[in-house]
């Protein structure tokens, strides 16, 4: 058994696995896409981008993921500070039930905020008579985006805030300084590492989100059809040049937030 | 002031959680137990869920030897430079900035019935996309960091001093890793499989795209809960919903425990 084990065929055989199954798993499908939209030539993938549907659903999830990254960096600077700082009941709680966006499936999600705001819930009834529309529109839109991305920012922020020297803040607060100051002054700027690269993160995984988005949008072209839906639908019409474009688009867009946000990270830790 | 901030922090996680998983649960049992028994045991349902606990059950298995085996050699494969293993390292978190929508389109495009690839195995009689093999490889690829990036951290830090007294001690590779490095990255493996276990249950984007959603055929739970919201079946949905938050939220808790009891975080 042991002789059997030791053959110098199992390490070349596991090198070997490894290496195919890097390049089969990631690195072919990723360059898969990249030739797959610049096979026809630039003209296709221009025309595939400035068409004026990919382009709008391309806009409005920038516009949208934007949104979600802002209300998430400061909704998430708050909860963190709050869950490292504050003590009272239920804090630890509180602090499992950040990850729950995480833990559910994204289909899931998104269904749990069409049951709450849809048509027949009293906040879309209510919502109706004033005249908004949540369900199908931006504004659920979003929501499903920040429920999506919640733990992104808290995350990111909490290891931070349990790192800071409280003498730093008992100094300020002995120098005269108010509350107000000391967190503007001396906490805000230790955070704010992890504000922006769990900003980022989020941005990145709003862009990407399919399946909370596609369950409380319109989905109308040109209005309420974001970016990975608009994908989907090209490839269920056959068009995979068109989603290949769009997908590069966004791919690109990701890969350079995924780097900035190495980038900003690896100079936290060393400075 | 800090009772401000902390009844705010309280009003959004129950305004974003607590109340839309109530309004869920409540909705799921509104029409009574009947209703909800009879959305789930409808055979697209039942087909569906079995779908679901295969591929579950493959990805973990695949994901778990082949993440561990990544980061292993990540770590420690001396036999490729430190370039090669820097390049790869920065490889592993791509799948992570990848809309699983485009993830699932990749794989129709590389293996799907438009490519090389595809009409050969269609030709040997091996059908991967729109079929089971196709949905296993979509979620393999989503879940590829999750294992790796649990497993590496503990294998940088436990060093290599143990496992290199233990070789010098004549312990051949085999006995070295069961014995040595294996009891340290253990935890890390455990962790690694509730991830890989929720994410694979939870994935719908690339399985959405990789499966064509065919009733009965490569329908999973998530794409199910999709289609009975199209067909505004929203009852239905809201069972086949319960039962895959509850096992999320099961998963959730058991890690928490398992985190609780190692005393991390």
């Amino acid at each position: 058994m042991n002789t059997l084990l030791r053959h110098k065929g199992w390490t070349w055989g596991f090198r070997s696995t490894l290496l195919l199954y890097f390049l089969l798993l990631v690195i072919l499908p990723l360059l898969g896409v990249y030739y797959h939209s610049f096979s026809e030539g630039w003209r296709l993938f221009v025309d595939s981008i400035t068409d004026p549907i990919a382009w709008k659903a391309v806009s409005l999830t920038v516009r949208l993921a934007l949104t979600a990254a802002i209300v998430n960096m400061l909704l998430g600077t708050m909860i963190g500070w709050v869950l490292v700082r504050c003590r009272f009941p239920g804090r630890s709680l509180l602090n499992s039930l950040v990850d729950l966006p995480f833990a559910l499936p994204t289909a899931v999600g998104g269904l749990m905020i069409l049951l709450l705001l849809g048509p027949a819930s009293w906040v879309g009834k209510a919502a109706g008579a004033l005249g908004f529309e949540i369900v199908f529109h931006s504004p659920a839109m979003i929501i499903a985006m920040v429920f999506v991305t919640f733990p992104f920012v808290i995350r990111a922020v909490q290891p931070l805030l349990e790192e800071i020297d409280p003498s730093e803040e008992e100094a300020a607060k002995t120098l005269g300084a108010s509350g107000v100051r000391v967190f503007f002054q001396v906490v805000l700027p230790s955070m704010l590492p992890g504000i922006l690269s769990g900003g980022m993160l989020a941005f990145s995984r709003a862009l990407a989100e399919f399946g909370a988005v596609v369950l409380v949008a319109g989905n109308i072209p040109g209005r309420t059809l974001v970016a990975s839906v608009y994908i989907y639908g090209e490839v269920e019409s056959d068009n995979t040049a068109g989603a290949a474009a769009v997908s590069v688009l966004l791919l690109t867009l990701s890969f350079v937030i995924l780097w900035v946000v190495n980038w900003v990270q690896t100079r936290g830790k060393s400075q | 002031m800090n009772k401000l901030w902390i009844t705010l922090t309280y009003a959004v996680f129950t305004l974003l959680l607590i109340i839309p998983l109530g309004k869920m649960t409540v909705a799921a049992f509104s029409g009574g137990l009947g209703e909800l028994g009879a959305a789930l045991s409808r055979p697209e349902a039942l087909h569906a869920f079995m779908m679901t606990a295969l591929v579950v059950v493959t990805v973990t298995l695949l994901n778990t030897l082949l993440g561990m085996m990544t980061a292993v050699y990540l770590v420690r494969g001396t036999w490729m430079s430190r370039g090669v293993r820097r390049l790869l390292n920065s490889i592993v978190d791509l799948p992570y900035a990848v809309s699983p929508i485009i993830g699932g389109l990749m794989i129709v495009l590389l293996l799907g019935p438009g490519s090389t690839a595809g009409v050969f195995f269609e030709q040997i009689g091996f059908k991967i996309v729109y079929a089971f093999p196709g949905m296993v490889i979509a979620t393999l690829f989503v879940t590829f960091p999750l294992m790796v990036r649990e497993v590496m951290p503990v294998l940088q830090e436990i060093g290599t001093q143990q496992e290199e007294a233990a070789s010098t001690l004549g312990a051949y590779s085999w006995t070295t890793f069961w014995k040595v490095t294996w009891p340290s990255i253990r935890w890390a493996v455990i962790y690694g499989v509730v991830l890989t276990i929720a994410r694979a249950l939870g994935e719908f984007g690339a399985v959405l795209v990789v499966s064509g959603n065919i009733i009965n055929r490569t329908q999973t739970a998530t794409t199910l809960i999709y289609q009975d919201v199209e067909n505004f079946n929203v009852t239905s949905a809201n069972g086949a919903a319960l039962v895959l938050a509850a096992f999320s939220i099961g998963l959730m808790l058991m890690m928490e425990w398992a985190k609780k009891r190692r005393g991390v975080h």
